[in-house]
């Protein structure tokens, strides 16, 4: 048994954002960050491995400098990585990225027992979209928004989350999982870790890597193959402003509420 | 023939997925419904909802002609009563590929994210997530635009054509992106709940409601997962898309977390309204995640919002910036919060709101 576990690097969005003037976000000036998702599906990644002995393998697809990121993960008790990069990759929207990302797994290999784990969403798109892609993909079943994970075996019973409850499924492997970050509290790097991370094996598939697999299509990958374009990115203006009260007193808030009374506020 | 998501001209007509939990129909639905009628409208075409679920009242499919479907693709199946990704997604996958609807809207629930992506990779398709605005019409979108963003409108180049017009936030709300899917149908969209309006309901339209029960095709064998319980949270959770008024806390009461959340539900009992939350106190743990406004949490747009200690990360912004009258307490006078307030106080939440609930009180009685 073996779980593959898909993460993203991404710009920390809750810092200080950099927008170009052209309006698109300047990556290369924001810090990046693993996905918060995506650490919850590596840490439920690492507990089977702690419970089981099984293998974990860490899967990214993004530019060179995510090797950084997967050196981390490998760190933190992951045993392989394969990072998925390629010019031929840029510019996919998510159906083009669970392309690609499902002939990676698949060239790792996919066994009868294995699981594959994903965040449930990343923090720069918000789209939840690729797991389930990927899933599909790859012609196995999925479950999203796990918060809880119980493996017997073959058989992977979960807690699904719904907004106002949740589902408790059980699913056979192979099987895809989407991870919430409420799942766990990711662990640290070890220092053993840090010292073995540079020995483990990291492995680059680019475009000549996947090109022999059916999924793999110029059509169906990259910019061009994407099914959705940007028709246009703008952003947002600014509020006209408000009033701002003086002081903070009584006579504040009570000028406040007779302003309030008057519009009809309240 | 088979079915091929790159002949564009063969689909036709506009069709909202509305979402039923045991057996009744989620408001999200009425909402989607409402903005589906007016692209259908636009284009010219049928608007159809689809339905899947076992034995639901026929008065819930009547009604959704009351939100503007002129018919209902019913889908009534006992493997179709609870949700599984396997079930669904095959039932409408058939159903789109048999009819060939050109958009397809989706509530963004945790259903709904679930499902439109596995049908938008079986379909080859695009699906845009999470959308706060849809347009057809290129001048409707020019119009929209002028009012929710810094481009030049008048002076840039816009291509016409009927595409499906996605508006969603992109960076946490940094980025507004509208995306478009030109090559494939049909055009496929989750939308946020709680951003479209609901329209009136109307009698005459529901009575009108043509219901077309679909043959499903459907066996155990194409479900490759067990739902052995469907379990509602034991507490009453909070509704937050529905308040009229919603008073949120953030950061700001970590002196004192119960003292900061008991002055929230009591401002917001005086005003009629329940206690939202930034992301920052979900994250600390402080209050439920169903409190939480924001790119993650619930978009709501109350006639009252106040804002307790929340500095105004755009994440949080972007969930209560079109409320209607925002009303901001915080220590810091350059918190970005101050700059979508409508009113804003410096000072400090422990001081200023025991002043503000009882003043509201007085102005209450005194009417």
């Amino acid at each position: 048994m073996k779980a593959i576990v898909c993460v993203k690097q991404v710009p920390d969005t809750s810092g200080v954002v950099a927008v170009k003037e052209d309006g698109t976000m300047d990556r290369a000036a924001m810090a990046t960050i693993t996905n918060h998702d995506d650490l919850a599906a590596v840490e439920a990644a690492l507990r089977i491995k702690d419970a089981t002995g099984c293998k974990v393998v860490v899967v990214s697809m993004g530019p060179p400098p995510a090797e950084g990121m997967l050196r981390e993960l490998l760190a933190m008790g992951c045993d392989e990585a394969v990072l998925v990069s390629a010019r031929e990759f840029g510019g996919s929207d998510t159906y083009a990225t669970s392309q690609i990302l499902a002939a990676a797994i698949k060239k790792i290999g996919v066994d009868d027992d294995d699981i594959v784990f994903c965040g449930r969403q990343a923090i720069d798109g918000d789209t939840a979209q690729v797991g389930p892609q990927i899933a599909e993909k790859l012609g196995m079943p999925q479950v999203s928004y796990v918060a809880e994970i119980n493996v017997d075996g073959k058989a992977v019973t979960v807690k699904r989350l719904l907004e106002d409850g949740y589902m408790t499924i059980k699913v056979q492997t192979p099987c895809l999982l989407t991870c919430v970050k409420e799942l766990n509290d990711a662990r640290y790097m070890s220092v053993g870790g840090i010292m073995e991370c540079y020995q483990k094996p990291l492995e680059v598939y680019n475009y000549e890597t996947l090109k022999d697999d059916p999924l793999i299509d110029v059509t169906t990958i990259g910019l061009k193959g994407s099914p959705t374009n940007v028709y246009k990115s703008f952003s947002p203006p600014v509020k006209g402003a408000g009033m701002m009260m003086e002081g903070a007193d009584k006579a504040t808030v009570e000028k406040l509420v007779s302003i309030l009374n008057d519009k009809h506020i309240i | 023939m088979a079915f091929n998501s790159s002949d564009t001209a063969a689909f036709k007509g506009v069709w909202v997925f509305c979402e039923q939990r045991e057996g009744v129909i989620m408001s999200t639905s009425y909402q989607l419904l409402s903005e589906g009628r007016k692209l259908a409208n636009d284009l010219g075409v049928e608007l159809c909802g689809v339905v899947l679920g076992k034995d639901i009242k026929e008065e819930y499919l009547k009604a959704l002609g009351g939100y503007g479907a002129d018919k209902v693709y019913y889908c009534n199946h006992e493997l179709l009563d609870v949700y599984t990704t396997d079930a669904y997604t095959k039932v409408i996958c058939d159903l789109v590929e048999d009819k060939k609807p050109e958009i397809f809207l989706i509530g963004a629930t945790n259903i709904g994210r679930d499902l439109g992506p596995r049908c938008a990779a079986r379909l080859h398709t695009g699906l845009t997530a999470d959308c706060t605005h849809l347009d057809v019409d290129v001048a409707k979108y020019k119009e929209f635009l002028k009012t929710t963003s810094t481009i030049d409108v008048d002076n840039t180049v816009f291509e016409e054509n009927t595409n499906l017009k996605m508006t969603r936030p992109a960076f946490g709300g940094h980025l507004m992106a509208t995306i478009i899917c030109p090559r494939f149908r049909p055009q496929m969209s989750t939308v946020r709940p709680g951003v479209m309006q609901t329209q009136p309901y109307d009698e005459a339209g529901a009575a009108k409601t043509v219901i077309e029960n679909v043959n499903v095709a459907l066996s155990k064998d194409d479900i490759h997962v067990d739902v052995i319980e469907v379990k509602k949270a034991a507490k009453k959770l909070v509704d937050l898309i529905g308040a009229d008024v919603v008073v949120s806390v953030g950061r700001g009461i970590s002196k004192d977390v119960e003292g900061g959340i008991k002055l929230a539900e009591e401002l917001a009992g005086v005003l009629g309204g329940v206690v939202g939350s930034s992301r920052a106190c979900v994250d600390a743990g402080w209050i439920g995640a169903d409190h939480q406004v924001g790119q993650t949490g619930k978009t709501v747009h109350p006639r009252i919002y106040v804002a307790l200690g929340i500095s105004g990360a755009i994440q949080h912004l972007a969930g209560m910036q079109d409320s209607e009258c925002i009303i901001a307490v915080n220590k810091n006078e350059s918190a970005p919060i101050f700059d979508v307030a409508s009113y804003g106080i410096v000072g400090d939440l422990y001081k200023v709101t025991p002043m503000l609930i009882e003043a509201i009180r007085a102005a209450k009685a005194a009417k």
